[in-house]
């Protein structure tokens, strides 16, 4: 098989026949990091490739009598997550040389699972963001164009995975961070429910929304992905036992699902383009025999803003801990502790990072708790109580998994506003603790659009065999066209 | 206290628990040592470590809220309690709110012979701060040359305790805090150790006019560190107060330092005290469940209380209040005395013991109870022995000192040093004979009508003997003889 063809494999086909010995570990590693020579300078999804240690992980593999399941599988994983001796940044000036002394739980599992880490991939500063131009090390371009973002936050996984770059790759959402890069990238982006990853090593920013998720080029990679990556961590009180095994889906059609149709998530505020891609979507849903109705989240107009007080008042006491005294960036010569805290954090972290610690720490303060805060809580239980209700009357929720297809870099970035509007879709997802998955539905101009699938807690099962039905309905076989090697 | 003022304090103490691992992660608890040994990612705040809670420190939790008779809701939450500083890694203290583990108790103290009731506002579960040592003239971070940071301390389970404004002296402050730190010994939830600072108190103290209802203004003084600083603090600052309030001036809130060397009480510069913590609730974190069954284990967990045992021993041994509140403030004292009591029956006797020769023994070398050589059962050996007329009371003393020094058995001691109490008759008549024969003087004088020389007869007749003659014998051999 040529390398070409290696690196054309899913991640089912590719441990099948690692599995039966038809190429090995290191070919397949060898292939990858190829790859990221060849196009990485372009789309520049990766902060750091470990090309040695891959290499060194894939041919201890080789050598080893029994192959674990996902063994010689090489993923990229976003630089969020903490791996002990190798630099982890959070795409942050903050953590530029940050060494960290122990390793993510779910990076473990997977690494207990045979997997090989590539390199870790750029995001968003903090996973702060939604096109990864937040990164303080230059953003990521889109590989179908690449004068356009990724997504974000988790656009280096996003890209490195639509770019043939990694296998596969782990991003974190927190509003959208999976769903979002990868609707805008082509690819497939899962978030799980809420407690069924370990979020031990995974650097917080909005702790009660954050979870780690896979992005694959396939629902069955995904799947796949998520069933060692789920499970109760004893060191991550907010994890859950995962109440069953996720399951590699069947390929059958749609018949006996009732699929709700989000009102208040089509139509306006949604470009025409994506529109048209979604309403044929729905079309072919119904033709593989799913039961399309008209579902409806009342409150889903308010979830962005309560979003944006909730998540940036964790995020403000979650970054307090960068204060230069232990680890990471240090403001040299400051006269005494308050000035060497305030020159530090002001040199470490950038514009929007500082823009969510002020807009959190604002939200928390004596005499404003209640206003928002307090008030914002009671949205997300609103939130919560109508998915309740909608889940009532369908089995699975669909909408676009953003309002555009992906923009052209700089487009946004002087508009705070309109950039968070690229999560509208994807927000309430996570106020409620929900799993979502994105699938790529079509293109739109030649650029990528998302379907977004939701599923009620724990229903990844259901949400994978439906998503794997919506695939084989939608039938997308696109890829970006990646120029040759200059 | 000047006439026509009353005092008005408040206790806030913070109890370093004793258990085995920190409070959020696996990092042993212990004091001192090798700074930075005892850290991990989370109690260091690495970026993506999460706290676990410790559910043997919410046990020791439950154990002081039943103790100080508190109501345990069902359930109370964590919050994050936000502010920089360097000894704070997270830049937050995992604490909780409005929203405590236990609400509403009381403590009883007895300050000269006034039963007091002092009320529990709250107890509630948090973390300890690292410990930060500032190189400088002042020890303080200000102006300090540079700082080091241990973070051996980070963690370690805390327990805040917070008392009504109900106190209303100083010496009931000191009363109070006593008996407090003898009852969370006495649970064995901390050392309670105040020159480690396993046992911290703050105070806020207001004056007012006496018959007032309404609380003045108040002050905070902060690390009360032992009884005597709390005492001679608060002393100090409700005479400031007092002497602002008697001028007409006013009292301003603020905190204050007070200088135990030279008894002076400064206010500290504002900036230091003025937060806004932007508390909300911790979301690493599920909520504290309390449920009955909880409760009730912890309940059926818990030893006899001091004050319910005092009770028992005022009742059932007859014990004065005095006698029963010194055998209950300790559980291992109050041990020994019961299984004591259980070998030798009268508890009054026995008490009387542990108070003027056990006590006093362990106050003069400084020793613990646990490691004292004299175990109860030979105690009551050789009360028995003085009993039954073995031995003489002040022999048995002496047999005692030895006991505490060489942990054999008193009837050992006796043995081999001859000490049995001489009560044979005859052998008495023998000595007494001789006395009254070295003393014609004395004789005659005691003839004519000096009583109080038989006392002197006893005293040579216990030289000759050593202590061992039976005193009784002696009085009726003597008294007989001398007729």
């Amino acid at each position: 098989m040529t390398v070409a063809g290696l690196i054309e494999l899913n991640a089912l086909e590719a441990a099948e026949r690692l599995q039966n010995g038809e190429f090995s570990a290191v070919e397949l590693v060898e292939a990858y990091l190829g790859q990221i020579r060849r196009h990485d300078p372009a789309i520049l999804a990766y902060l750091r490739v470990s090309e040695e240690n891959a290499r060194l992980e894939a041919e201890a593999i080789d050598a080893a009598p029994d192959r674990p399941p996902l063994g010689g599988l090489p993923a990229a994983v976003k630089d969020v997550l903490v791996t002990e001796g190798i630099v982890t940044t959070c795409a942050s000036r903050m953590l530029e040389n940050y060494r960290p002394i122990y390793t993510a739980t779910c990076i473990r599992q997977m690494r207990r699972a045979g997997m090989i880490i590539l390199g870790k991939t750029n995001m968003d500063e903090f996973a702060m963001g939604s096109s990864t131009e937040n990164s303080a090390f230059g953003p990521t371009h889109n590989p179908w164009d690449l004068d356009r973002v990724p997504g974000g936050s988790s656009g280096g996984s996003a890209a490195a995975v639509a770019a043939r770059e990694a296998l596969w790759a782990l991003g974190s959402d927190t509003g959208g961070s999976i769903r979002q890069p990868a609707a805008f990238c082509g690819v497939v982006g899962l978030k799980p429910t809420y407690g069924s990853v370990s979020r031990y090593g995974l650097v917080a920013f909005a702790s009660s929304f954050d979870q780690v998720g896979p992005i694959t080029r396939t629902v069955s990679d995904a799947a796949l992905m998520l069933r060692h990556l789920v499970g109760k961590d004893p060191r991550d009180s907010t994890s859950i036992a995962y109440p069953k095994e996720i399951l590699i889906p069947e390929d059958r059609d749609l018949s006996g699902l009732r699929i709700g149709v989000i009102r208040e998530l089509v139509g306006e505020g949604i470009d025409a383009g994506v529109m048209a891609v979604f309403d044929q979507t729905v079309k072919n849903l119904a033709i593989a025999g799913a039961e399309i109705v008209e579902s409806s989240l009342p409150h889903a107009e308010y979830a962005l803003p309560a979003y944006y007080i909730l998540a940036p008042a964790e995020a403000s006491a979650n970054l307090a801990r960068f204060d230069g005294v232990r680890y990471g960036l240090r403001a040299a010569g400051a006269a005494g502790i308050t000035e060497m805290y305030e020159t530090t954090r002001s040199r470490g972290f950038g514009d929007e990072v500082k823009r969510r610690i002020m807009l959190g720490t604002y939200a928390l303060s004596s005499g404003y708790y209640d206003a928002y805060y307090g008030r914002s809580q009671k949205v997300r239980t609103l939130i919560v109580e109508d998915f309740q209700k909608a889940f009532g009357a369908a089995d699975l929720l669909i909408s676009p998994t953003a309002p555009t297809t992906a923009f052209r870099l700089g487009e946004k970035t002087g508009d705070p506003l309109t950039m968070y509007m690229s999560d509208i879709c994807t927000i309430p997802v996570n106020l409620a603790g929900l799993p979502a998955i994105s699938i790529p539905a079509g293109l739109s101009d030649g650029l990528p659009v998302g379907l977004q699938i939701i599923g009620p807690a724990f229903s990844e099962n259901r949400l994978l065999a439906a998503a794997r039905g919506a695939e084989l309905a939608i039938g997308f076989d696109a890829a970006p066209p990646l120029g040759e090697v200059s | 206290m000047t006439a026509g003022y009353e005092a008005v304090i408040g206790l806030e103490i913070h109890v370093e628990l004793s258990t085995e691992s920190k409070m959020f992660c696996g990092c042993r608890v212990e004091f001192g040592g090798e700074p930075n040994t005892r850290t991990c990612p989370v109690c260091a705040a690495h970026p993506g470590a999460l706290p676990v809670i410790n559910e043997k420190a919410i046990d020791y939790l439950a154990r002081i809220a039943l103790s100080l008779d508190c109501d345990i809701p069902p359930g109370s939450i964590f919050h994050r309690k936000n502010y920089f500083y360097p000894d704070l890694p997270k830049g937050y203290q995992i604490s909780q709110y409005d929203q405590p583990f236990a609400i509403e108790g009381h403590l009883d103290i007895s300050v000269d012979e006034e039963d007091i009731r002092v009320g529990i506002e709250r107890v509630h579960m948090e973390e300890d701060t690292a410990k930060n040592i500032h190189a400088g003239a002042s020890g303080r971070i200000a102006g300090a040359l540079y700082s080091l940071i241990d973070f051996n301390r980070s963690g370690t389970p805390l327990v805040e305790i917070v008392t009504k404004p109900e106190i209303h002296s100083p010496q009931s402050a000191r009363v109070f805090l006593n008996k407090l730190k003898n009852l969370l010994k006495y649970l064995e939830v901390s050392d309670c150790n105040m020159e480690e600072g396993s046992l911290r108190c703050d105070a806020n103290v207001s004056v007012r006019p006496a018959g007032s209802s309404e609380l003045g203004v108040k002050t905070e003084l902060k690390n009360m560190n032992s009884f005597k600083h709390l005492e001679k603090g608060l002393a100090r600052e409700i005479e400031r107060q007092t002497g602002l309030l008697a001028a007409g001036e006013r009292v301003v809130q603020q905190t204050v330092h007070f200088d135990f060397a030279t008894g002076e009480v400064t206010p500290m510069r504002s900036k230091e005290f003025a937060h806004d913590y932007r508390y909300f609730p911790e979301p690493d974190l599920a909520p504290l469940v309390a449920n009955q069954e909880f409760v009730d284990r912890i309940a059926a967990s818990m030893p006899e209380l001091p004050d319910a045992r005092a009770g028992r021993y005022r009742r059932d041994f007859g014990l004065t209040p005095y006698n029963a509140e010194v055998m209950t403030s300790d559980r291992k004292l109050s041990d020994f005395f019961e299984e004591c009591v259980r070998h030798f029956n009268d508890p009054k006797l026995v008490s009387n013991w542990l108070m003027g020769e056990l006590l006093g023994y362990l106050n003069a070398t400084g020793g613990e109870l646990a490691d004292c050589l004299v175990k109860p059962a030979s105690l009551a050996e050789l009360l028995g022995m003085i009993e039954s007329g073995k031995i003489s009371n002040a022999v048995g003393k002496e047999v005692f000192a030895e006991m505490c020094q060489s942990g054999k058995k008193a009837a050992a001691i006796v043995e081999a040093k001859g000490l049995t109490q001489i009560s044979d008759t005859a052998e008495l008549e023998a000595i007494i004979d001789a006395v009254l024969a070295e003393n014609p003087e004395q004789v005659a004088q005691y003839r004519a009508g000096r009583d109080k020389l038989f006392g002197f007869f006893v005293g040579m007749v216990m030289k000759k003997t050593r202590g061992r003659a039976n005193p009784q014998v002696i009085n009726t051999l003597l008294k007989e003889k001398l007729s």
